[in-house]
């Protein structure tokens, strides 16, 4: 959780002054996060309660509010701080950005700009992995704007149709981008979708990690025992605009405060300073602090990718030849 | 693949005989698709004994699939990224709109938008064309879209032995490939020499002359050369070239053939504007300074009554008045 806080805090500095499509005036220095950067601040308790479960061979797909589950599922900081600054050594080689993460090493499939894009993915993954017989489970991270999408009604009737090994995770941050989720979705959200296809779920704090880290382990544990797909619907909230350099003033400022106070990081840290831990916990965030401002100077120094490279990975027939 | 004496193979029994020696020779082909299990909507998933191919591979691998085109396609995004090379069957190209994020904006970017990290092995069946009153949602050809997209491989093959070796290829190219196959060509028959693919992004000449290039594909192939041999009875040779894939197309061929009769036709049952002739059309002229036309289907969505379907479609005397048209320009 640190880990991914310290990664946020960091990208979203080095990404102010970026996108002027949100209105902002340029500033003097260039952004060195161009792109939109959507950030996890605040979720931090979902991708590190649940992707503690998951082992290397298991597969992810996410969102584009995808950094805490690439960290959480084992990716460099160093490499994706790279990529969010468009530069060669980045995991894309500075093709994808923030928006399109991804650590297939790791088995981290691919953050997504595409709202809901992942979960049939995982699905498929999930399919495959069935099919090859690996002992390997499939997760899909998805928003509360996600649920009101097709394909993720078609997803969930998929994975049942085919009973597969796969754990949707609907990270309920209650916003559709700028938007309230309330407003605009029928019935009580994911969990209550996800049983009326007969998956069960359950609904969890999701800024208690504890609390995150015992649903999701029961969830996992019965998803590897082949007993179907399940769902883990998990209430959070979104610290920051729906990018970076979005202030959202539209929110009302008394629900902003409640839900920072709920801070899942603070609430960790208190738990650890009542078991006398509090040493313990600073030094993971020196540790961390440490590797992030590594990340930050290596990313800095990068070399941005080669031109030729706007002609490469794009498909083996006729690559290069046919622009 | 060894080298085996022809057998006569309709044009849909071809690529379902491509399909069974694809999945033989590799456990991690499999298809999946809308009533698969009973052979495919135009029986294009049996064999020549009419049998369903899910009698030979099972329900694991010749999967039947719910109406659910974004999941069909999504789902084989995951598969093909997660050690599987899937055939998606769409039923027809008008549904496979039902899926066109995941067609483009997932199978086609994910190779290079995550730095060559993964590929995406898949070939997604889009059948196109007129078919028997079939009206405005059964009946388009959207190739165009298609070729527009960086990542894709677009291929059209208009016979049964193009149809199997095509597929052949194009399952084994470890990318992304729309495959349209023509709905009035399914019972259409040809000789099939099994273990001869036909590689990707290479023309045919099927009928050499020296007065003229017309560039076709797909259905629309034939009426060319029925067109070409009304022109051949006034004197004018046609050379008629099946493009055979559409993206990447096979521009040595075609620009060899046009600067040599400085005139060239394209002809392709989509709608002319914005179709995929003007792409050739402006590439002939751009590097040979050939005349140049085109002749694709009005604007119009296909109507059903037969004067209104016909009306979409471009027979060979079309054909034969354009290219007339052309040469006397």
């Amino acid at each position: 959780m640190v880990r991914i806080r310290l990664f946020e805090d960091a990208a979203e500095i080095a990404s102010q002054g970026g996108i002027q499509a949100w209105g902002l005036s340029e500033s003097a220095k260039p952004a060195l996060v161009r792109g939109p950067l959507h950030l996890s601040t605040g979720q931090e308790a979902v991708a590190a309660g649940v992707c503690a479960h998951l082992r290397h061979a298991d597969l992810l797909t996410s969102t584009h509010r995808g950094h805490g589950h690439t960290i959480a599922k084992g990716a460099s900081t160093e490499r994706m701080m790279a990529e969010l600054f468009g530069r060669a050594t980045g995991y894309n080689k500075g093709k994808g950005g923030s928006m399109h993460i991804a650590d297939f090493s790791v088995g981290m499939l691919g953050a997504n700009g595409v709202v809901a894009a992942g979960i049939p993915i995982a699905a498929g993954a999930a399919h495959a992995l069935k099919l090859r017989q690996i002992d390997a489970i499939a997760v899909s991270f998805f928003g509360d704007g996600a649920i009101n999408r097709g394909p993720f009604l078609e997803a969930l009737n998929w994975a049942v149709v085919y009973r597969l090994p796969v754990l949707f995770v609907c990270e309920d941050n209650q916003i559709s981008a700028t938007t309230l989720s309330a407003p605009m979705t029928a019935g009580s959200g994911a969990s209550s979708r996800a049983e009326s296809l007969g998956i069960p779920s359950i609904t969890v704090d999701g800024n208690d990690v504890e609390a995150v880290s015992d649903a999701a382990a029961r969830l996992i544990a019965s998803v590897r025992r082949e007993e179907g797909p399940r769902l883990l619907h998990a209430l959070t909230y979104r610290h920051k605009g729906h990018v970076s350099v979005d202030a959202a003033a539209y929110r009302d400022p008394e629900d902003v405060r409640r839900g920072i106070a709920g801070d899942p990081l603070k609430r960790a840290r208190k738990k650890l300073e009542e078991q006398g831990l509090e040493e313990e916990a600073d030094a993971i965030e020196r540790e961390v602090r440490a590797e992030i401002d590594a990340a930050l100077a290596a990313a800095e120094a990068a070399p941005y990718p080669p031109i030729e490279e706007a002609y490469k990975d794009i498909a083996g027939v006729g690559e290069g030849v046919w622009q | 693949m060894t080298s085996h004496t022809p057998v006569t193979r309709t044009y849909a029994q071809a690529a379902a005989l491509a399909l069974t020696e694809a999945m033989e020779a590799d456990v991690h082909v499999l298809a999946l698709g809308e009533d698969l299990g009973r052979g495919g909507v135009f029986g294009q998933y049996r064999d020549s004994d009419n049998q369903p191919l899910v009698k030979r591979f099972g329900p694991r691998r010749i999967v039947d699939t719910p109406i659910s085109e974004a999941a069909i396609v999504g789902a084989a995004v995951g598969m093909a990224l997660s050690g599987l090379r899937p055939v998606v069957e769409l039923r027809v190209v008008d549904f496979a709109l039902c899926a066109i994020d995941e067609l483009i904006n997932q199978a086609a970017k994910n190779r290079f938008m995550f730095g060559g990290q993964g590929r995406v092995p898949l070939v997604a069946r889009l059948p196109i064309g007129l078919w028997s009153a079939s009206a405005a949602q059964h009946s388009q050809s959207l190739e165009a879209w298609f070729t527009h997209i960086p990542g894709l491989t677009v291929v059209a093959p208009s016979t049964p032995a193009d149809n199997y070796g095509l597929l052949h290829s194009a399952l084994a190219s470890g990318d992304p490939v729309i495959y349209m196959e023509h709905k009035e060509l399914w019972g259409s028959s040809g000789e099939v020499t099994q273990g001869v693919s036909v590689p990707l992004g290479k023309a045919s000449i099927v009928r050499p002359g020296k007065d003229l290039t017309i560039v076709s594909w797909s259905r629309q192939v034939l009426a060319a050369k029925e067109a070409a041999d009304q022109l051949s009875q006034d004197g004018i040779e046609a050379e008629v070239i099946d493009l055979r894939t559409l993206w990447p197309w096979d521009r040595g061929l075609v620009l060899a053939s046009a600067a040599r009769t400085g005139n060239l036709l394209v002809t392709h049952e989509a709608v002319q504007v914005s179709g995929f002739g003007a792409e050739i059309a402006a590439v002939v002229a751009e590097e040979t300074g050939a005349r140049v036309a085109r002749l694709g289907a009005p604007r119009i969505p296909v109507g059903y009554a037969k004067v209104l379907e016909d009306e979409a479609r471009l027979f060979p005397d079309k054909v034969a008045a354009a290219a007339r048209k052309l040469i006397n320009r």
